[in-house]
């Protein structure tokens, strides 16, 4: 009898190989191996589909196709939208042209994106901040004005601000993908394509909060968050709730300054990705501690600036409390001398954490 | 571990009848009080007289407004994230239509706090401000307080007064005045 069993592909990502199903694009093998190949993501959400290949931030250098043809990919290829090969290898942070590359594309994001992040609501969870930091050349050369154009409400929830949108259209997919009835798209051309709804409509639906979860920059932003704190003086918990709404996980993060939950917004992965979207009752009229049940303090990687200032209560490592323990010796200073029989006092360690 | 040449043995041996007469050492002694009478005075009569401040000399915080007298101030908060103190603190605000001509950005300080107790005149603010609105003066020293009601300085005491402008600002990085 044949063998039915899918057969899984051998790659190798920047010298790293790995085994995945057929069929899976060279970004998802790259971030089996971990975050430190994965290439950057700027359109590319692994949970709408049709997403990708649009902004180029994940290009990637292929020296052989596969273990039949070995030949390399004439050209960088997008490793959102590119499927592995039996024997593919991948350059992605060793390859010098990649990393050329990438300068190149996050000039050119940044073409007409405004340098407005010291008022960006985004700004400290943006990931054109984050690829530009970690790929860019910090300078820019382009010389001429830039697209302007006005900030546009669209709904009472969501603010527009077209300038800073670089074009992915990961709202649209959101639309199309998670209503029935979409009301924004892309109109008009090349450099005067703008993100916008149809004679000004407001976006009413259910689950149009996600568009701000999926926006990578700070095109769309929560207006009732709108310059009330910035992300890294609030503290990200965890909670969840029973959401009526049939089609919303009701998983969220709750942005806390103080005691006043400020922002809700769903769960982010690793990859800044949201994979259980969330309605807007949710997201907008559920406001206070009492409505959720709290699960616990989100992790923040420590690299981000929301983890600044942010001291665990266990700001002494483990290890610590378990080597004093290990190391502590008895000392027999008690000069009393104790009845026959009875045993001498044991030491304790205390953590200072501990109730 | 020998730091200078001036560490001197110690000597117990019994004095000499030189010494047991106490008189030279005596004379000694006053011989090099008189000396420093004709010395130069090491302090100053201050507040009649100042000592100059040195050049990297940082001192009392001002925010400062831009030549147009707009705060130029947008509360990004990246100077409360990089004081080590944690003596900042700020809460934002959106500029109506009209208020054009008081902030420089779309969105600005409302409220504008430095915990002079805290703050340490390390610096980092004016090294973190993407928008060269705080500066620590080179000639201004934080006031004296006697009060902790005194010691949080509000937006009130801070920003910079139109007729009494700060010395220091962006020029200090560019060139460019105001």
């Amino acid at each position: 009898m044949e063998n039915t069993a899918p057969q899984l592909f051998k790659v190798t990502i920047d010298n790293i190989e790995v085994e995945v199903a057929p069929g899976t694009t060279i970004l998802q093998a790259a971030r089996q191996i971990g975050s430190h190949v994965a290439p950057p993501a700027m359109c590319y959400y692994t949970s709408l589909k049709g997403t990708g290949g649009k902004c180029r931030a994940c290009l990637v250098k292929v020296t052989a196709g596969s273990a039949k043809d070995p030949r390399p990919m004439p050209k960088l290829v997008p490793s959102c939208i590119t499927t592995v090969q039996d024997g593919m290898i991948v350059e992605n942070t060793v390859n010098e042209q990649v990393l050329e590359t990438r300068k190149g594309v996050v000039e050119f994001l940044l073409i007409n994106h405004p340098l407005d992040c010291p008022i960006c609501d985004q700004a400290g969870e943006c990931h054109l901040q984050d690829f530009a930091f970690e790929h860019g050349r910090g300078t820019q050369r382009y010389e001429e004005e830039r697209r302007t154009f006005e900030r546009e409400d669209i709904g009472p929830y969501i603010q527009l601000h077209m300038n800073r949108c670089i074009l992915c259209y990961r709202c649209v997919f959101t639309a199309e993908q998670l209503t029935n009835k979409r009301v924004h798209g892309v109109l008009n051309r090349g450099d005067h394509a703008e993100i916008s709804t149809y004679i000004s409509k407001a976006i009413d639906n259910d689950f149009s909060g996600n568009m701000i979860d999926v926006c990578p920059v700070g095109a769309l932003t929560d207006k009732t968050f709108r310059f009330k704190q910035r992300v890294w003086f609030t503290k990200p918990v965890t909670a969840h709730r029973d959401c009526e709404h049939e089609k919303c996980s009701g998983k969220v993060t709750l942005w806390y300054k103080g005691e006043d939950v400020l922002r809700v917004t769903g769960r982010k992965n690793e990859w800044g990705e949201v994979t259980e979207f969330i309605c807007n009752t949710c997201r907008f009229d559920k406001k206070k501690t009492s409505d959720w049940v709290i699960e616990g303090p989100a992790k923040v990687s420590h690299h981000s600036v929301i983890s600044a200032n942010h001291y665990e209560k266990k700001a002494i490592p483990e290890f610590g409390f378990k080597q004093a323990a290990q190391q502590y010796k008895q000392i027999d200073d008690l000069p009393v001398q104790l009845p026959e029989g009875e045993k001498k006092p044991v030491g304790i360690v205390v953590r200072p954490d501990s109730k | 571990m020998k730091l200078t040449n001036r560490a001197k043995q110690i000597d117990n041996s019994p004095m000499t009848v030189a010494e047991r007469l106490y008189i030279p050492a005596i004379a000694t002694g006053l011989g090099i009080t008189i000396k420093h009478f004709f010395k130069k005075k090491a302090t100053i009569n201050y507040p009649e007289e100042q000592r100059p401040f040195s050049s990297i000399f940082r001192g009392l915080h001002v925010l400062k407004r831009d030549e147009q007298g707009r705060e130029r101030c947008t509360a990004c908060g990246l100077c409360a994230v990089a004081c080590p103190a944690e003596a900042i603190s700020m809460t934002a605000a959106e500029r109506k239509p009209g208020e054009e001509k008081l902030y420089r950005e779309e969105k600005y300080a409302a409220v504008y706090e430095i915990n002079m107790l805290r703050c340490i005149f390390c610096g980092l603010c004016e090294e973190a401000c993407p928008k060269a609105a705080i500066f620590l003066q080179p000639d201004k020293i934080a006031p004296a307080f006697v009060d902790r009601e005194q010691v949080i300085f509000g937006k009130d005491r801070l920003v910079e007064k139109m007729d009494d402008r700060a010395t220091t600002g962006i020029q200090k990085y560019t060139g460019v005045k105001s």
